[in-house]
């Protein structure tokens, strides 16, 4: 038993945090929102280099070889520095999907490399997402027809643009046919395939809200501790401070419970899908509260264009319902605890 | 990150819950807060002490098992599990244990350990006064250096136990001329000797749950006193940390509280359902108790790696006390017009719902109120200013 990162893990991690905090500035992120795609092809390629878009590609098709657990903590850093980029989607859940094909489909020795050295875009449409992120902007675009996967070229689909409250967000209705050529799997492994997808996608999206929240905080903590009101730092009345100790507890609990998920869908534990739920809520929970009490110790400032604040509570609030809503993820965990094979108390977080 | 157990920690799992069955009581043990049922707790005690599982952290030197923390927790998830009686000398053997630990001479470790784990002496605790509650510094009952002797004077109050314990252990003014955090001294007190005064205070459940300690120019040796004389402060806050947040409220308790109430909610669930947020308190339960479970095997591998527990001791105060509390109003909730009946009195009402109602009640209050706890996580976590 040993809930602790490696540290290799913990270097990558604090490599890519600082990366981040000199490339992906919110000024610089401000900027990216005012270009037409909404993308910044020099800061994608900055971050290939760093080897981000390697990270779960297997060594063979030239990454890294690594695992969920990764992820885990990498999702916290592009949420906290709230990445304009579909990133994780290309980089961690397409990956996760090429790397669940049989060895000898081609589109894998076609597309993994590619996606090693950060040069291709892909993005992905599970049905549980009515709308495609980056859609307008991939070369490819892996999608579902029933049970079956297939990778689509952009030139093949018909995409309508749909603009989202995050303007880092460009999302996109997809429309198209599904052919001989574009098919990459069906049947019993395509569903299963797709179910694995969800929960890699779920965990992604729990990362990212919690690094989010640790954001908030962390603004939200430099602002109370300068802003004056009777003589004093607000940050110094015990109202303010229990906002932000609430926030800080959620975070807290929240980890654990994400790293668990990620093991878990790491190493196929016939229970990933509410483990991953469990961490989907506890995520949830902590960045959406970190929103609400974040915006309210800023008071006014809070509810501005001009304060950054806002850049990370448009992203908490337009994540929270993606890869599955939390009624989607509540009732994967309520099917499990209420049912008679779910294996409750002491000595049973663990399971063999 | 390896989350699976080794075959050793698996065999002492096996261990405590073959030694559990073959051994624990078959009836309930009498109310702790009787003499009769203290004394069966006391006898209980002294039996997992035998085996060498009351106190399976601690070196066998003092009557431990040498285990690693890890197998703390598996120790306590098999006794929760098998609700086994509860515990009443934690407060000797989860606060004063880790401070003589770490701050007693070898003498006081060998006196007071072993009688400690085995419970031939149960102690109380003497922190807080009429006048010092959350603002512990505003102490002022005092131990003034008499010779090889303090003189005690003053009065100590919500010390649990203290009716029928034999020792008392607590912070006392040194320095007559100090204030506040300065000039305290940190030390441990017979309370059958002369000058001590002990009256139960009744709780709302009826029974003498705390007392109030007096005391009347009680003499008490200088070896009594734990650390330098004049730094009961840093000798108590150093540890307090550590026990408060990982040792005293184990998640086992509450995991095998979220079992009972999800098995309470599927037996009623025609009446539990006519209310839908009751389904997804029942849920949240689990949420929360697993969560918290996960933290304390988080917390204990970041230690193991020789970080300190920090103010996260706080934030794990408040999620294990807010956390019970919910699970028990989401019970009360269930059982509805039948809640309000004692145990006793009424054969449909099982489970002790009414009495852990109760006692949950205290949960964010005692060890600290969750309020300060928030101040501790903003000050010392976040570094917001005083």
């Amino acid at each position: 038993m040993d809930f602790t990162f490696t540290d290799d893990q913990l270097t990558f991690r604090e490599a890519i945090s600082r990366f981040l905090m000199t490339e992906a500035a919110p000024e610089m992120l401000r900027e990216i929102w005012e270009t037409d795609t909404g993308r910044s092809a020099d800061l994608r390629n900055k971050i290939a280099e760093q080897g981000l878009t390697a990270l779960s590609v297997p060594e063979q098709f030239g990454g890294l070889g690594m695992d969920d657990v990764a992820w885990a903590l990498m999702t916290q850093e592009l949420g906290y520095y709230a990445i304009p980029d579909s990133l994780a989607d290309t980089a961690y859940v397409v990956t996760g999907l090429l790397n669940g094909l049989p060895d000898d489909n081609p589109v894998k020795a076609r597309l993994l490399p590619r996606i090693a050295d950060g040069s291709v875009r892909l993005a992905i449409g599970h049905p549980i997402n009515p709308l495609v992120p980056d859609a307008p902007l991939a070369e490819w675009l892996i999608l579902a027809h029933g049970d079956e996967v297939h990778a689509v070229p952009r030139a093949q689909v018909d995409v309508q643009a749909n603009a989202s409250i995050d303007a880092s967000r460009r999302l996109g209705l997809v429309s198209w046919q599904p052919t001989r050529d574009t098919l990459l799997i069906g049947g019993e492994e395509g569903r299963a395939l797709w179910a694995d997808t969800l929960n890699r996608g779920a965990l992604s999206v729990a990362g990212q809200l919690l690094g989010l929240a640790q954001r908030i905080l962390d603004l939200s903590v430099d602002y109370v501790a300068q802003r004056k009101q009777f003589g004093k730092p607000i940050g110094s009345f015990q109202a303010v401070k229990h906002h932000l100790a609430d926030i800080a507890s959620k975070i807290e609990f929240a980890k654990p419970v994400l790293y668990r998920a990620a093991y878990a869908l790491a190493h196929g534990d016939r229970r990933a899908d509410v483990y991953v739920s469990q961490a989907r809520l506890a995520c949830c929970d902590a960045s959406w509260l970190a929103a609400r009490h974040g915006i309210q110790v800023h008071g006014a400032m809070g509810y501005t264009w001009e304060v950054d604040l806002q850049m990370f509570m448009k992203r908490v609030w337009s994540l929270d319902p993606s890869w599955g809503d939390r009624a989607t993820h509540k009732t994967r965990v309520a099917a499990y605890v209420l049912s008679d094979e779910a294996r409750l108390g002491p000595g049973a977080t663990f399971e063999d | 990150m390896e989350l699976a157990y080794t075959p050793k920690q698996k065999a002492f799992r096996e261990e405590v819950r073959e030694w559990l069955a073959a051994n624990q009581p078959t009836t309930p043990l009498a109310n702790y807060d009787t003499r009769e049922g203290f004394e069966q707790h006391r006898a209980w005690e002294a039996k997992l002490f035998e085996q060498r599982l009351s106190m399976v952290m601690w070196p066998k030197a003092y009557g431990g098992r040498g285990c690693d923390l890890i197998e703390w927790l598996i120790f306590e998830e098999e006794y929760y599990g098998a609700d086994a009686p509860m515990r009443i000398n934690q407060n000797g053997q989860l606060l004063l244990g880790p401070t003589l630990m770490e701050f007693g001479t070898e003498a006081q470790k060998q006196r007071f350990l072993p009688r400690m784990a085995s419970s031939v002496d149960m102690w109380a605790q003497g922190w807080s006064e009429p006048n010092a509650g959350s603002d512990m510094a505003a102490i002022t009952s005092k131990a003034i250096r008499d010779g090889d002797h303090y003189v005690l004077n003053g009065q100590k109050t919500w010390s649990s136990r203290a009716l029928f314990a034999d020792w008392l252990f607590g912070l006392f003014r040194s320095d007559p001329a100090s204030t506040r955090h300065n000039g305290l001294s940190f030390v441990m007190v017979p309370l059958d000797a002369p000058g001590v005064t002990i009256r139960p205070i009744k709780a709302l459940n009826g029974k003498n749950t705390f007392a109030e300690v007096f005391f009347d120019d009680v003499r008490v040796p200088v070896e009594n006193c734990i650390g330098a004389e004049g730094q009961g402060w840093h000798v108590a806050m150093a540890t307090a940390g550590f026990e408060r947040g990982l040792l005293l409220r184990s998640p086992a308790r509450f995991q095998a509280t979220a079992r009972k109430l999800i098995q309470l909610y599927n037996a009623n669930r025609q009446s539990a359902d006519r209310d839908p947020s009751i389904r997804d308190a029942v849920v949240e339960a689990w949420l929360g108790a697993e969560g918290y479970a996960l933290s304390s095997y988080h917390t204990v591998g970041r230690l193991s790696r020789g970080a300190q527990i920090g103010a996260e001791s706080s934030i794990n105060k408040i999620i294990w006390s807010e956390l019970d509390l919910k699970m028990h109003e989401t019970a009360m909730r269930i059982l509805g017009a039948h809640g309000e009946l004692l145990s006793s009195a009424a054969q449909a009402v099982e489970g002790g719902w009414l009495d852990g109602f109760l006692f949950a009640q205290a949960g964010p209050i005692y060890a600290g109120t969750n309020e300060i706890q928030r101040n501790i996580i903003a000050e010392r976590m976040l570094g917001l200013p005083k």
